[in-house]
């Protein structure tokens, strides 16, 4: 189960200037998408049996989503943590991400959430089972049937699709797929107490080329933000009485109506 | 027309049982632009069974060569087969750009294509710009559409998905011509992925939508969404809404816009009872004409806005239901 910690959106500040993006603004919390994820992998161990390992790659903060991601049902924690690691764009990410588990060894299934609300991409989980060479199925928002081998699951894409899928496999979930469980405080005190391995670059070398992590095996660069300009925009305000005879003509003069 | 077989810009032509989603026309219509500033050949690459015909489709569009894989182990759309095939080809071919569509699906097959060739690929993009130097500039927005980011690619080929609906499709041109290379798809290997059918289609289509109606917690009961649908009709449009009335378990996820529902770009998006919140934006930001009805004349929403109302919106729709009748009323009279 791979998760990210993630800067509260509504929160964090941008500075155009210098096109950098001040995480240190907002408070960070666990991607929302991967607790639908990681809610799917407990519900599966609870169901099958079995353990639930969560992987984060990010600075040493992000420790405390994974002692969250222990307090809601998972059984190991590992940390990726290394400068050689930051920088990365969604190839590096999901290569390093690759390595780590290659690493771990052997593995049924891999759940990550549908995209993160910083990153935004939905790229990460489809390239990590490009780079073990295993199946995935994107947007999932049902698993309907689960065997030693195969896995049954609904795909949203727009219209719902069946897939079977030999595991191991990969697979992204959805928002609607569940409700993540609130951690009881009996929880949340004995993950305080449970341990996080710590994972670094050099610890990954005997599994992946270390020229592929963080920004040297990056291929993407951002060379400037922007902020979404509303300049385009009427801005036109109606109030009072009229109101809606003024939006009337000014709909008529857009053309929608006759 | 350059001869040269080598280095064109390539454009994945995504279709459903042969019917081109319009969002592979659109990105012939740039990728022609993209390829014409490079001094390159345009490209597009179609797979599926019993598809022929489409290839055509594709030239008339803009491509000056398609690669077309017809093939029954194609018929169904499996992720890792037609990776295969397409990472196969951009080794042969050595396209500069590489350019898929922001559907599910292709948000889906695209990354997998990138992580085989180990090149870069940009999510989401609104915008491609081949900047002085004739580098391709892609626009996407990031973090949850609160920005939007500039990105180069130092590998090759440039990969992106691209919205649905930002770019303008170029007019059909049927006197165009071509050249359909027709290519084998190899040996079906087992792939680990059984496609077994569709389970339940959509209700509705939003991101297809010229005009969307939509309602937010502004909403005080269920039944009142006939209202905003009332007028979504009268205006020849559709019903959407923001996320808390799927999470009520009003209406159908089919119908919300935002950041974990659709992205849609209608010419008019008429937002009533909905404050504005990233996430929302992030699914609505690109309409046309924006207009907001809200009570709150702070909220958000006035500010993405190019019309608004501050009122109650009890007061506001049927007021514009009960005009919007009598101008069609009075056109019927003549
Ligand atoms: C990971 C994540 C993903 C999300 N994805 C989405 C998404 O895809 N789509 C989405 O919409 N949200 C999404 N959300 C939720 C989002 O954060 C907001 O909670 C939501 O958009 C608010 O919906 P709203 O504007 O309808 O409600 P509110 O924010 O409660 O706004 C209601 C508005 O109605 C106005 N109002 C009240 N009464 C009246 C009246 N009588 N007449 C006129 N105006 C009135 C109020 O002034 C207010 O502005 C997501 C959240 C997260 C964390
Ligand atoms: N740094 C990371 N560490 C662990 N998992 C990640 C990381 N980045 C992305 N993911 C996983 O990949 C999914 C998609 O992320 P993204 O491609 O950034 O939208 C997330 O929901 C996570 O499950």
């Amino acid at each position: 189960m791979l998760i990210k910690q993630v800067p509260d959106i509504e929160k964090v500040r941008f500075d155009v200037e210098t096109g950098r993006v001040d995480r240190s603004s907002a408070p960070a919390e666990t991607n929302p998408f991967d607790l639908n994820a990681l809610e799917t992998a407990v519900r599966l161990k609870e169901k099958l049996g079995g353990r639930v390992t969560v992987i984060s790659m990010g600075p040493p903060q992000a420790e405390s989503s994974l002692r969250d991601a222990l307090a809601r049902g998972a059984d190991r924690a590992i940390l990726l943590t290394d400068k050689r690691f930051a920088g990365a764009d969604t190839l590096a990410t999901s290569y390093t991400l690759a390595t780590a588990i290659r690493k771990l060894g052997s593995f049924d299934l891999i759940v990550c959430g549908e995209k993160t609300v910083d990153g935004d991409t939905g790229q990460v989980g489809p390239e990590v089972a490009e780079h073990l060479g295993i199946p995935h199925v994107a947007y999932v928002c049902e698993v309907r049937e689960v065997s030693e081998d195969r896995i049954l699951v609904v795909s949203d894409m727009g219209d719902k699709y069946l897939f079977e899928v030999t595991l191991p496999a990969l697979i992204t979930v959805t928002k609607d797929i569940n409700t993540p469980r609130i951690p009881t405080l009996r929880d949340v005190l004995k993950a305080r107490r449970a341990k996080v391995e710590v994972w670094d670059a050099d610890s990954l070398a005997g599994y992946g080329e270390t020229c592929r992590f963080g920004l040297q095996g990056s291929m993407t660069l951002v060379t400037r933000i922007t902020i979404p300009s509303e300049e385009g925009r009427r801005g036109i305000i109606f109030r009072g009485e009229d109101a809606v005879e003024r939006l009337i003509e000014a709909l008529r003069k857009e053309g929608f109506i006759p | 027309m350059s001869t040269s077989a080598k280095g064109g810009v390539l454009v994945y032509a995504e279709h459903e049982n042969g019917v081109i989603h319009p969002v592979s026309f659109e990105l012939l219509g740039k990728g022609r632009e993209i390829a014409d500033r490079l001094g390159v050949e345009l490209w597009s690459v179609l797979l599926g069974h019993r598809v022929k015909r489409q290839a055509e489709e594709l030239v008339y569009y803009g491509a000056d060569r398609v690669f077309l894989y017809d093939h029954p182990t194609l018929e169904v759309f499996d992720v890792v087969r037609y990776k295969h095939v397409l990472v196969k080809l951009v080794r042969e071919t050595e396209p500069l750009v590489f350019l898929v569509g922001a559907t599910p699906l292709g948000r889906s097959l695209a990354p997998r294509v990138a992580a085989a060739l180990n090149t870069g690929l940009t999510a989401d993009c609104i915008d491609l710009q081949v900047d002085k130097d004739g580098e391709l500039i892609q626009i996407r927005p990031a973090f949850t559409g609160n920005i939007l980011a500039h990105i180069k690619t130092r590998s090759r080929p440039i990969m992106a998905t691209v919205r649905y609906r930002v770019m303008k499709a170029p007019k059909r041109d049927t006197s165009r011509r071509g050249v359909v290379v027709e290519k084998r798809p190899g040996e079906a290997l087992e792939t680990g992925l059984r496609f077994l059918g569709k389970v339940s289609a959509r209700r509705v289509n939003l991101a297809d939508a010229d005009v969307i109606v939509a309602g937010g917690r502004g909403l005080k009961r269920k039944e009142d969404l006939k209202l905003l649908e009332e007028l979504a009709s009268l205006l020849g449009g559709v019903l959407g809404v923001s996320r808390p009335l799927v999470d009520e378990g009003w209406i159908s996820k089919d119908y919300q816009v935002g950041f974990s529902g659709n992205t849609v770009k209608p010419r008019l998006y008429v937002a009533c009872g909905i404050s504005g919140s990233p996430q929302h934006l992030a699914g609505m930001r690109g309409s046309d004409v924006i207009v907001a009805i809200n009570i709150d004349p702070s909220a958000p929403i006035f500010r993405v806005a190019d019309y608004g109302v501050v009122g109650d919106l009890y007061e506001v729709v049927p007021k514009l239901i009960e005009a919007l009748k009598r101008i069609k009323g009075g056109s019927v009279d003549g």
